[in-house]
């Protein structure tokens, strides 16, 4: 394969802030070249042999470090997991330790996972490697957000192509989602529309400095976007009255099947897990012909090969 | 005792003249000096203060010795030109006993830098829950006037309207630290455009607004002297200018960062720049400076907050609040005010010295430059330039926000009762 890098990506990744238009293009179109191999009989690439990537997870999320663990493997490089949950904020080995300790042991790419938003940040302070940020605290899961992207574009735009025209609602607890900041930021980076549905309390004071349009009214919004994506609702936030109940939150903001009805033909369903069946989203919807949620899993996998192949293909040369 | 001269140096007044130290005081104030003297200081191109006084200032001794000394910390006021300073009462153990003020006034007085005031708390631990023993602190030989849970807001409404009525009787005032708890609750950062990007709970605004319009109305009601601490937001000015024009007995400090830094600083992660109450929006600093000229805000107070390396090199969520300030006040301050031209060296010395040791009722401080007062002086160059560089500051903790960035003027020489603790520019040693 053939993969001609015309576009320097930043040294880290660790927000949709930190890319510009064609680096994300870059990205998604690298995803689609490397989606091949996942097709191929022998699922691998040598191109990251002899590197280790380190999967830091402060929190558990087996989906995103398996997803990253495969794709690390299937370019043939080095992996060790790394869960240090529990040793959070103030407690246990410093995050700076932490990142010197895993720098001495030669780690050309840090994947961190992180209950405080900004974790990556830091963390690329401390250490001569790569950083990617699979998700910090309420800040951004740019990883994720890519394969939303990617995912929406396999259906409505094609290799290439951005998804300039295309109107996209995020519905759900976006005050405290890092999936819905980094898909903000990534969706009008590509040139679709968003608009946020939540009730006001989900949404955070200063969103009318985002290039967003925010709803209160769901069943106004459905008929008119191309995907809806679905935030996993934390039911802990009921106790802090976000919002009187469970039940309430699904009547007014969950995806069922009369609001499915509400859909265009071909509009898409997505939910970057783990859902709640039955509170931001039903059975009929999860598992529905416009659901997508499964292909996002997949996907998640090419995206995040290239998101290494990219930051760390790259550097090779440096001490080879 | 030894003598000095300090020629060619401006009062705030823009005469120029010599003073003549001796004695513990002033003992000539004119163009010529008539006497002799041991030690002659040039004072070229130099502006007279009196010794600044500040009424917010964290030692941390006893407890966190490993943060800041009242030794280290007196020599950090020394070298940013303060005569005085308030120690704030959130030590371990809590100055909330005539045992633990009596202690840190004492080793002020042992260090020698500048006058030691302590500050009492209102409650117990600064738990907010039963009332300290306000008049065993005031009646002690340390002789406490000011009464502040600083770190921790006196939430309770019940309490505060004690706490200001109690005080009363020994000339007392409550400094509150204006932070509704409920509304920020794990707070991080200043709740606006930025927290939103940034993923970063909020501290809102109307969480200090809130309780500074609770408490006006209390001091109104019994008569009350409140004092707010670190005002951080143009709404608070706002209520502060209300208060004033009704006459009730408030007064209000703004701490330097406050004045020249905003929240989009934040973006960087770095712990430096988290602070309570948090840093606000550009609108909020120009709000804080008119307040600050025209009076509504009445003084400058560092809330000097050293903190270790440790409890800064980490997560933005798990860093200590807080940042050091004693050092570079003057400097921030003329560049905030007085190269705008919002305020006049005179002005200065009102809101750094003479205002700040009124409200604290600090005897022998603050007091306007004249023969027979105590010399307790600053001679600060506004001319000089330099960049802040952290690992140069003198308190014990480094932690500064402003490393990196220009700032005027420069304090030349500093006389404590008398005593130079700091001349051309170098500490003196004691």
């Amino acid at each position: 394969m053939s993969l001609e890098v015309v576009t320097e990506l930043p040294r880290h990744l660790l927000s949709i802030g930190d890319l510009n238009h064609d680096q994300a293009l870059l990205i998604l179109d690298t995803a689609e070249e490397l989606a091949k191999i996942s097709d191929a009989p022998i699922k691998k690439l040598p191109t990251l042999r002899g590197r280790t990537i380190v999967n830091l997870f402060y929190e558990d999320s087996t989906r995103t470090r398996i997803s990253f663990e495969a794709a690390a493997k299937r370019l043939s490089a080095d992996v060790i997991n790394f869960s240090a949950k529990g040793s959070s904020v103030s407690k246990g080995e410093s995050l700076k330790d932490t990142a010197l300790t895993l720098q001495a042991m030669g780690a050309d790419a840090v994947v961190l996972r992180h209950p405080e938003s900004g974790a990556a940040n830091r963390l690329a302070g401390w250490t001569n490697g790569v950083v990617i940020n699979a998700g910090d605290g309420t800040h951004e899961h740019p990883t994720q957000a890519l394969l939303d992207a990617f995912t929406i574009r396999r259906h409505l735009g094609s290799v290439g192509s951005d998804l300039k025209g295309k109107h996209i609602s995020i519905v759900g607890d976006v005050l405290h989602s890092r999936v819905a900041r980094s898909n903000v930021l990534l969706l009008n980076l590509l040139g679709a529309k968003v608009t946020l549905v939540a009730p006001p309390t989900l949404i955070p004071v200063g969103v009318e400095s985002w290039p967003v349009e925010v709803s209160y009214a769901i069943d106004e919004v459905l008929p008119e976007v191309d995907a809806v994506m679905m935030l996993r609702v934390q039911s802990e936030r009921m106790q802090n009255s976000f919002f009187p109940s469970t039940r309430e939150y699904s009547r007014l903001f969950g995806l069922n099947l009369d609001r499915m009805n509400l859909l265009q033909k071909g509009a898409l369903i997505l939910h970057p897990g783990p859902m709640n069946r039955g509170l931001e989203i039903s059975a009929e919807c999860a598992d529905g012909v416009q659901s997508v949620i499964l292909e996002q899993v997949a996907n998640g996998v090419s995206v995040r090969m290239a998101v290494l192949y990219l930051l760390l293909g790259g550097n090779i040369g440096v001490g080879s | 005792m030894s003598t000095y001269l300090i020629k060619d140096v401006e009062l705030v007044s823009g005469e120029k003249v010599e003073i003549g130290i001796a004695d513990g005081v002033i003992m000539e104030l004119s163009n010529k000096a008539s006497q002799s003297y041991e030690n002659i200081l040039d004072g070229s191109g130099c502006i007279a203060l009196p010794g600044l006084v500040d009424l917010h200032t964290h030692l941390r001794e006893p407890g966190r010795e490993d943060a800041e000394t009242v030794l280290t910390g007196t020599r950090a006021a020394a070298r940013g030109g303060y005569t005085a300073v308030f120690a704030m009462a959130n030590t371990d153990p809590v100055a909330d006993t005539a045992g633990v003020v009596e202690q840190v006034v004492r080793l002020g007085k042992e260090a020698g830098w500048c006058q030691v005031f302590a500050v009492g708390a209102v409650t117990k631990d600064l738990a907010g829950e039963s009332m300290a023993e306000l008049g065993a602190m005031a009646h002690s030989a340390a002789q406490v006037r000011v009464f502040s849970d600083d770190g921790k807001c006196v939430s309770d409404s019940q309490m505060m309207r004690r706490a200001l009525e109690y005080v009363r009787q020994f000339d007392g005032v409550v400094a509150q630290h204006a932070q509704d708890p409920k509304l920020t609750v794990n707070a991080q950062m200043n709740e606006g455009t930025v927290s939103a990007r940034l993923g970063l709970r909020g501290w809102p605004a109307v969480a200090e607004e809130a309780i500074i319009a609770r408490d006006v109305l209390l001091a109104s009601h019994v008569k009350s002297r409140l004092h707010i601490c670190h005002v951080s937001t143009a709404g608070s000015v706002d209520i502060i200018r209300w208060a004033k024009s009704r006459g009730i007995d408030v007064t209000a400090e703004v701490t330097p960062h406050h004045l020249l830094l905003s929240d989009d600083l934040v973006e960087s992660y770095d712990p430096k720049f988290k602070v309570n109450p948090p840093l606000r929006s550009s609108e909020d600093i120009a709000a804080l400076r008119m307040g600050l000229a025209d009076g509504t805000i009445d003084i400058v107070a560092t809330d000097h907050a050293p903190h270790p390396a440790e409890d800064k090199e980490c997560e933005w969520a798990g860093a200590a609040n807080g940042m050091i300030g004693l050092e570079t006040a003057l400097s921030v301050v003329q560049k905030t005010m007085v190269d705008t031209g919002l305020l006049t060296w005179s002005q200065v010395a009102d809101r750094m010295s003479i205002t700040p040791a009124k409200i604290g009722r600090a005897i022998g401080q603050g007091i306007a430059l004249a023969v027979g007062a105590p010399a307790n002086i600053t001679i600060y160059d506004p001319s000089k330039n330099k960049v802040v560089v952290a690992q140069e500051q003198i308190s014990k903790s480094k932690n500064t926000p402003f490393e990196g960035i220009d700032l005027p003027g420069q304090v030349r020489h500093v006389f404590f009762q008398g005593n130079p603790t700091m001349i051309s520019t170098e500490m003196v040693a004691r």
